[in-house]
């Protein structure tokens, strides 16, 4: 299964994500700058870059939470336009899980992986429950289903988003600073998740500043700066061989302690 | 204020006081505490006494007409309140007909009760009861107008029907309007922001006197002629729409208590607009602002009183009236209707303020259970 890179999985030529010269402005700010991005299917990318370098807002765009203003996304075969339809279409296969968790705290852990499920796919309830369970054993905490997330840890909670996202069965998987708001003992059980999740071939986009996570799964490290895409590389050529200047910097920041 | 030890913290609390300790420690405590203490007794001691003498003690409970009443010295005249329940229930709906007033009130306990206890099965169902069909059948058992039954225009309700007419219109109709308010404040499309708050601030930068009076003297001058919808029905809409703009702006600072980012994690599971707020945003926003809800609730219950002014008797309304009874007329008689009216309004209010309290609790799902 290994290739060159030592990765233990292939990624097919089917394009996943096609983001073609994708601009965005907030006000006067030039968030997003002449973006393209191909994303195969099976492909793990890392996004880094110092923040406000538009990593968020760039994965952002992919399930339109934020629209962008010039250019073309398309997923899956399905161009994101202001069409709800599409844009509803687009968010199926598409999960998303959050720097804060963002978990329902009203409902329980079972109900928050739950919803989408029962309200967008109209799965029959106890389907939808046994789902729910399923992805909630594969994040390794079914004994927590009738929880409320306030009861749990960050970490725990972190993994419930995980689940949540994983029971639309989507495509793609967009993680957006998954690790950020944790506590360093409650990030390895977080990463140990996403990279299993890497190993069954998911397609992932995961802006995080975990270098040892991108060193170790991704395929790609994208490096952004001031809403531009400076850099793309395998993760060894990247971290050995940095081309670009603001890049050299960054790891050097980023992996001087 | 309390004691401190040395360390400058609090000395700590001994099991069990004496009264006298207890007294010395929050009573006495200091020169201005003592003066405090003093004069809040001699407030008490000129006021309780008196209130509890003409409400308890002198109280007249039984009798049939004022005589009863009428010995010095006497308190509140229970024979007055008895003498007019009806009236004040019902005001001067036909007494061969109030079976039909009866009827509605149980019929409304009926549905009401079960939504307000959790857990109860088949709330969706009662839901669509409490808000469809029980209003219909209501307006057709209170004013006839049906086959088999007596037409009753609404100028002979009265009383204690009226209040709650009025306050129940308000309180289910503004629910639903001010949520749907407080998002369209809240939309991206500019003209529905737009239309949302111009609703809101007109309804309520003006005061409720001046709606009822509109609606109930106005109104019928801008129609044209032949159109022309009851006082009652002109002045529930009227109160509907005033207090809906009140909750609005209630359930929008509940709205504004939600992270975005709940809203954001419902979309991106692929909930649509009104899924994630129905299922998500609303459910949390409408927990956070119980207090404000029930203290709307509250205001407008009591607001009721105001439809004295254009000629609608409710309760307040029914009880001034028989106290310019001639057959009634005794010393005490207005303070005996009024604490009578206050009391009943009080028990309304006091059970909605203990409901939601109770609401308050049981939904805080923050707390460990």
């Amino acid at each position: 299964m290994s290739d060159g890179n030592g990765k233990r999985l292939t990624v097919s030529d089917k394009v996943m994500i096609e983001m073609k010269a994708v601009n965005k402005w907030f006000g006067d700010f030039h968030v997003l700058k002449d973006i393209d991005l191909t994303v195969q299917e099976g492909e793990r990318i890392v996004i880094a870059g110092p923040s406000g370098s538009g990593k968020s807002t760039l994965i952002r765009c992919i399930n339109h939470l934020e629209p962008h203003d010039e250019g073309s996304i398309v997923i899956d075969g399905i161009e994101l336009t202001e069409d709800l339809k599409r844009i509803d279409e687009v968010r199926r296969e598409v999960g998303m899980v959050f720097q804060q968790f963002n978990l329902f705290p009203h409902m329980t852990v079972l109900e928050n992986c739950t919803l989408a499920p029962l309200w967008v796919r109209k799965m029959p309830e106890k389907d939808a429950r046994d789902l729910a369970m399923r992805f909630l054993e594969r994040v390794r905490i079914p004994e927590q289903a009738s929880k409320y997330p306030g009861q749990l840890s960050g970490g725990q909670q972190q993994r419930v988003a995980i689940a949540r996202a994983l029971c639309m069965n989507p495509k793609v998987m967009l993680f957006d600073e998954p690790t950020s708001a944790l506590d360093p003992e409650m990030i390895k059980e977080v990463l140990d998740v996403m990279v299993e999740l890497a190993e069954e071939g998911m397609t992932m986009l995961c802006v995080t500043h975990e270098m040892g996570f991108a060193r170790e799964v991704a395929n790609r490290v994208v490096f952004m700066d001031g809403g531009e895409i400076i850099e793309e590389a395998p993760p060894q050529e990247f971290f050995s061989a940095p081309k670009n200047a603001r890049t050299k910097e960054f790891l050097a920041q980023i992996l001087a302690h | 204020m309390g004691m401190e030890d040395i360390t400058g913290r609090p000395a700590p609390r001994s099991k069990r006081l004496t009264p006298l300790v207890w007294a010395q420690r929050n009573l006495f405590s200091s020169v201005s505490n003592t003066i405090l203490t003093l004069v809040s007794a001699y407030l008490l001691w000129l006021t309780i006494p008196p209130v509890l003498d003409f409400t308890i003690f002198s109280a007249v409970w039984t009798g049939t007409t004022r005589e009863a009443c009428l010995a010095p010295g006497a308190g509140m005249c229970w024979p007055f309140i008895w003498a007019n329940i009806d009236q004040f229930i019902y005001g001067r709906y036909p007494p061969e007909e109030i079976w039909r007033v009866n009827l509605t009130f149980a019929l409304g306990a009926a549905v009401i009760i079960p939504m307000l206890i959790p857990g109860l099965p088949a709330r969706r169902l009662n839901l669509v009861f409490l808000l469809i069909v029980y209003p219909l059948v209501a307006i057709v058992l209170l004013a006839g107008d049906r086959p088999g039954l007596r037409p009753v225009p609404t100028s002979e309700w009265g009383g204690l029907l009226v209040t709650l007419v009025v306050a129940v219109t308000g309180i289910v109709a503004s629910l639903p309007l001010g949520v749907l308010l407080a998002l369209g404040r809240r939309s991206n499309m500019p003209a529905i922001r737009m239309l949302c708050i111009i609703f809101i601030e007109f309804w309520r930068g003006v005061p409720l006197i001046t709606v009822l009076f509109m609606a109930s003297v106005m109104l019928p001058l801008f129609l044209p002629e032949g159109v022309n919808p009851d006082n009652l029905l002109r002045v529930l809409v009227g109160v509907a729409l005033f207090s809906s703009a009140y909750m609005a702006e209630v359930i929008r600072g509940g709205l504004q208590a939600i992270p975005p980012g709940q809203y954001e994690a419902a979309r991106a599971l692929g909930l649509t607009y009104w899924q994630a707020m129905g299922q998500v945003v609303l459910p949390q926003a409408l927990r956070h602002v119980i207090p404000g809800i029930v203290n709307t609730f509250i205001g407008l219950f009591k607001d009721t009183t105001l439809v004295l002014i254009v000629g609608i008797f409710d309760l307040l309304g029914q009880v001034r009236a028989q106290l310019s009874d001639p057959n009634w007329t005794m010393p005490q008689g207005a303070l005996t209707g009024y604490i009578f009216a206050a009391l009943v309004f009080w028990a309304f209010c006091f059970g909605m303020s203990r409901y939601s309290t109770f609401m308050e609790r049981r939904l805080d799902t923050t707390r460990e259970r």
